[in-house]
């Protein structure tokens, strides 16, 4: 309860001064984590929906691999990522290890699987209404995927959420290839495992508050939106 | 493009879970006829349908258009209503647009032509309103009128009236009238004699996957040959 209550207090000490140093985090986090989900979005959203529709040998071993992949240790996709970007990795020469773009590749890797096992989900129940209609217009199969994606877009934004929550929330892989290093890859996440480390619990716990705010208020308005257009389009 | 009609079908069989949901049918529809299927739920009306407009694939026999296999030209004349229309998440009237966009109509005359299709069914002032928030008659016209704007040379449908109650039912047979009047060859299933009646030029009698009878709507409503089909006029539960 003490803990909570100098939790609440260091946080409310952090938004009211603005710190800086904590601004220049939480900006970082969003830059972060918000570019992964779109590059996460790019990929997984065609992907999933390909798999929804097209019919070939092995999709449904490429369905359970993929579903799997939701799963994916965040630690596991950091090392991977790191072996591949470290000196001696076959894109050291790029050197991009423990830098924000690092960070949003991890992050990436670790989210589309999410957005296209949900998209394969949503695009391939939509796809058991649509699929005479489609098929009897003379619809492409590429044509009707484009088409699913586009009227399973407000679902589809629960599957493009859930692939932020992720990135979000997660601190394994962007510690690995970040390095949590001050002013440079210091995110919300590294810096509350920091904070924690050194004892700091109140001011760990502010920093997981602040966190949470982000998060409800993205999912706040992207639910909102979603709703007018919603209403708009039926 | 010339006609695709007539539609041969030859020892169509569908199977499926071990046994012959259709059962071997052989017909041949003519262009200029309202074509009913008629027949008790179960009777194979849908399955021989999707066959022939190439939904599903027969197990064996084959479906032909003028001597000719189905082909992407040859689907490019046909269209389909469906029970249950499936509209997409757009407006009234992208909803046409779309169709109209997939037979590669020209961008410039998609428009035109929509509001044509939606001013013959009755829906020129719900242009812009949600496709989906239209009441069940509406989206059933809705469906028509985009199957209209195709101008096809043969509208399927398979039971359009079962979800809709008599005044929206009234609307959609005056729709699919006018497009039979304007030359599109309708081919219809019901299980209602009484829509037969009303509609029907030619009815086909399908029974357990099996064609019983094929003859005009006169000869068929007033003296079938069948046992099964008197039965089924009379009123008689039929599986």
């Amino acid at each position: 309860m003490d803990n909570l209550s100098q939790a609440l207090n260091a946080a409310i000490r952090l938004i009211v001064t603005f710190d800086r140093d904590l601004a220049e985090i939480v900006f970082l986090s969003l830059r972060v984590s918000l570019t992964a989900v779109s590059l996460a979005a790019l990929i997984g959203l065609p992907i999933g929906a390909a798999l929804a529709v097209l019919r070939f040998p092995g999709r449904r071993t490429l369905v359970v691999i993929l579903n799997a992949l939701m799963g994916l240790p965040p630690v596991v996709v950091g090392l991977i990522v790191l072996l591949v970007l470290s000196r001696a990795g076959p894109l050291g020469v790029l050197g991009l290890l423990f830098s924000p773009t690092a960070m949003i590749i991890a992050q990436t890797l670790l989210t589309a699987p999410i957005v296209a096992a949900l998209t394969r989900q949503i695009v391939e129940d939509l796809w058991t209404e649509y699929e005479e209609q489609l098929r009897s217009l003379g619809a492409t199969p590429s044509r009707s995927i484009w088409t699913l994606l586009w009227d399973g877009r407000f679902s589809l934004v629960t599957a493009v959420l859930a692939g932020f929550g992720r990135a979000a929330s997660e601190v394994g892989a962007v510690m690995l290839v970040g390095g949590n290093i001050d002013h440079v890859t210091r995110v919300m996440t590294t810096a509350i495992a920091l904070e924690t480390s050194k004892g700091n619990l109140a001011l760990a716990l502010g920093l997981g508050m602040i966190l949470l705010s982000l998060s409800l208020v993205i999912n706040g308005a992207v639910y909102l939106a979603g709703d007018a257009a919603k209403r708009a389009h039926g | 493009m010339e006609s695709i009609l007539p539609l041969s079908v030859e020892n169509l069989v569908y199977r499926a879970g071990g046994s012959n949901l259709v059962d071997g049918i052989s017909f041949k529809l003519e262009t200029g006829l309202r074509t009913i299927l008629l027949g008790p739920n179960g009777a194979g009306k849908s399955l021989t349908l999707r066959m022939c407009h190439g939904l599903l694939q027969p197990t064996s026999g084959t479906v032909s258009w003028h001597g000719r296999n189905a082909s992407n030209e040859v689907l490019r004349e046909q269209a389909m209503v469906f029970q249950r229309p499936v509209l997409l998440r757009r407006s009234v009237i992208g909803n046409i647009t779309y169709a109209l966009a997939l037979r590669g109509i020209r961008r410039s005359h998609r428009t035109n032509r929509a509001v044509e299709a939606l001013t013959r069914t009755g829906l020129g002032a719900m242009a812009q309103r949600a496709a989906r928030r239209l009441s069940a008659g509406e989206q059933q016209r809705l469906a028509l009128a985009r199957a209209w704007a195709l101008t096809p040379q043969i509208l399927f449908l398979d039971e359009p009236t079962a979800n809709l109650d008599p005044a929206a039912t009234r609307q959609v047979e005056d729709i699919i009238n006018a497009m039979h009047i304007t030359g599109t060859k309708i081919v219809m299933t019901t299980h209602d004699i009484a829509q037969a009646r009303r509609l029907a030029d030619e009815v086909l009698f399908l029974h357990r996957g099996q064609l019983l009878e094929k003859s005009t709507a006169e000869h068929f409503l007033n003296e079938p040959s069948s046992e099964e089909a008197r039965a089924f006029l009379k009123g008689e539960l039929l599986w």
